[in-house]
């Protein structure tokens, strides 16, 4: 007599278990860099706000040029991810509050805009005061240009994305400010140690948010929090969860040590890249099964 | 009364969206109870809006009985599901397995209806399958006893844009391509869409894709351009059942009810509208069905809700976390400096 299972699995019905809806058209690497990029380049300019506000002119020049430089790169991968990149400037034909992705141009144009400005002036000794105000303005522009990433994720139908709404802002701040940090360690790698400690502190609180957030999101989805476990999603979260660890442990003594803090901005930069990676792939994995569509829904 | 912008009930859709003395919002109601799944509004759409086969693959089977189609996407603006399942699975019961032949779960193609024959993968052309199955005249027979006996049942329905009363694709379109018409439908502007894809990822049914080669946005217009001349889109006229009826949106749900009520007295029981609530998630479809199963067997979502519902709440938890950022940074930089 053949054994019958005594639970039977959860059964879904389906149309030929074809997906319901259609998976992001959105692309690896592109999407994840700039989700990366963004946050990076927002924490790196707020620092070099608060840098510049407290005298520490190194750090204050590093944090704006990581703010304009990553800025820069990441609407470059973001007009790459358009199906007619030559239309990128249609982004800014109108300001739609219901659209992530309209605040997010605008945002991101003028918190890059705002950043080169300081840093051009920062360069040049042209226009130091309108300089100064530029990047005390990104102070402003760049916390939110690290946030409003996970409202762009969330404001889909993608149930690994939506359903992650309260935890995604929340990830990407943390996320950013250890990549911020991480810059801020190799930017101050060959300076005395006292000039380490602000952006080692910040690495460390940035890792710590990062890393309890997203031990929260893998637990508390549901069914759909599989899709951050499994697959290539799994494996990068995996991965996040001990560079960016490693990343904040190596932090801690980035004061007293150079290759601490070499370390620390390697292992950080890595998990942050790793946590884009990762949360970006459960998306369409949460798709390609119309399981996760059916289960939230039921 | 501005508000249920995001969600919830809407009267006047165009209304809202700034038309004044506009015409009535008008949709269509797909009574798949009368489908024969003859195509002619696939075929219809594609000849009236030019729609290309950029693939050259309009001869490839699926296996998923005659849909060949898929599903709706940036060049298919209607697509007819095919299901063919036992007669007693949509009441909850496994259909009795003929002997010699395993039960599928319900929703699954009828495994009598396939058991037999040659496997069909993707890319097998026509020619392949005509030859196979010339050869498996039993096979045939088969299945058309099964159909005589009354144990198998082929449920038919022709999917289309829903038009949502809160379309989220509309909601989430960076660049304003996409826009509410005055007749209360959704379509995207070809010559503003940049091709970011924010719209295919909104949508809660899958409707809306980008297409290969040209990576703008595609979907239904309703036939915007017939509609402006006074004339009915082209897969309702094409129709020949009347599955596919098109007219304003109030009358249609009135329809709808009379029609449902109909099917119920006659035992159908299973009949079931779908998209016809103002209440639901999407506030209502401007395209809605009458449907004679559970809506996934159908490839739709049970129970779909517009993302951007959700939005306000997630603005304020970005404000939040952008305010915890900024709090970090000032931590991080915090005591006296040396």
């Amino acid at each position: 007599m053949t054994e019958q299972p005594q639970v039977p699995e959860a059964d879904f019905r389906s149309y030929y278990g074809r997906p319901i809806l259609k998976p992001p058209r959105w692309r690896e690497p592109e999407l994840p860099a700039y989700l990366y990029l963004g946050g990076l380049s927002g924490a790196a300019a707020a620092m070099g706000a608060v840098a510049a506000a407290t005298g520490r002119r190194p750090l204050a020049r590093a944090g704006r040029l990581v703010g304009a430089g990553a800025g820069m790169s990441g609407t470059a991968f973001l007009i790459a991810e358009l199906g007619r990149p030559e239309r990128f400037l249609h982004m800014l034909r109108v300001a739609k509050p219901t659209s992530p992705m309209s605040m997010g141009a605008w945002l991101l144009a003028a918190h890059s805009g705002l950043a080169s400005a300081a840093v051009g002036s920062d360069l040049t000794g042209l226009l130091p005061r309108l300089g100064a105000l530029a990047g005390a303005a990104t102070g402003v522009t760049g916390p939110l240009l690290a946030t409003y990433t996970g409202v762009l994720l969330s404001d889909t139908a993608v149930p690994a994305w939506h359903e992650a709404q309260r935890h995604l802002p929340f990830l990407f701040a943390g996320s950013a400010m250890a990549s911020a940090g991480a810059a801020g360690l190799v930017a101050t790698a060959l300076r005395s140690r006292q000039e380490r400690v602000p952006p080692a502190r910040l690495a460390v609180i940035g890792a710590a948010i990062e890393l309890a957030v997203t031990a929260d999101l893998e637990r508390g989805l549901g069914l759909t929090g599989e899709t951050y476990r499994q697959g290539g999603a799994g494996q990068m979260m995996r991965a996040a969860r001990w560079l960016t660890p490693a990343g904040g442990l190596a932090a801690l003594a980035a004061p007293r040590s150079r290759v601490a803090a070499v370390a620390a901005a390697g292992l950080l930069t890595a998990g942050a890249l790793a946590t884009r990676f990762g949360v970006f792939r459960a998306g369409p994995a949460s798709v390609a099964d119309p399981k996760y569509v059916i289960a939230s829904q039921r | 009364m501005t508000s249920n912008r995001l969600s919830g009930p809407l009267a006047d859709v165009s209304g809202d969206a700034g038309y004044v003395g506009h015409p009535p919002r008008v949709g269509f109601f797909t009574d798949t109870s009368v489908c024969i799944g003859c195509k002619a509004c696939e075929v219809a759409c594609k000849e009236w809006n030019g729609l290309p086969d950029p693939d050259g693959d309009a001869l490839t089977l699926t296996g998923m009985s005659y849909d060949n189609t898929s599903e709706l996407g940036s060049n298919a603006w209607r697509h007819v599901a095919f299901i063919e399942q036992g007669a007693t699975s949509a009441r909850g019961g496994d259909p009795p397995s003929p002997p010699g032949r395993g039960a599928g779960p319900p929703g699954a193609p009828l495994p009598s209806a396939r058991a037999g024959l040659p496997a069909v993968a993707d890319g097998t052309t026509v020619a392949d399958v005509v030859t196979a199955v010339s050869s498996s005249a039993d096979v045939i027979s088969a299945v058309m006893d099964d159909g005589d006996t009354g144990a198998t049942r082929w449920l038919m329905s022709s999917d289309v844009c829903k038009h949502c009363t809160h379309a989220a694709c509309l909601d989430v379109c960076p660049t304003g391509a996409l826009v509410r018409t005055e007749f209360g439908t959704v379509i995207v502007q070809p010559d503003v869409c940049n091709g970011c894809a924010y719209c295919v990822s909104a949508c809660p049914f899958g409707v809306i894709d980008r297409r290969e080669g040209d990576g703008r946005a595609w979907k239904c217009t309703m036939c915007y351009d017939r509609l402006r001349g006074g004339l009915e889109p082209a897969c309702a006229k094409a129709c020949p059942t009347d599955s596919i009826q098109f007219g304003p949106l109030d009358e249609l749900r009135a329809i709808a009810q009379t029609r449902l009520a109909e099917l119920h007295e006659a035992g159908t029981t299973e009949a079931r509208l779908y998209g016809a609530d103002p209440d639901d998630g999407i506030g209502g479809a401007g395209a809605f069905f009458l449907l004679l199963d559970e809506p996934e067997v159908y490839g739709l979502p049970p129970d779909p809700v517009v993302t951007t519902r959700d939005l306000p709440a997630m603005w304020r938890r970005a404000g939040v976390a952008a305010a915890m950022l900024a709090a970090g940074v000032a931590v991080a930089f915090a005591g006296r400096r040396p």
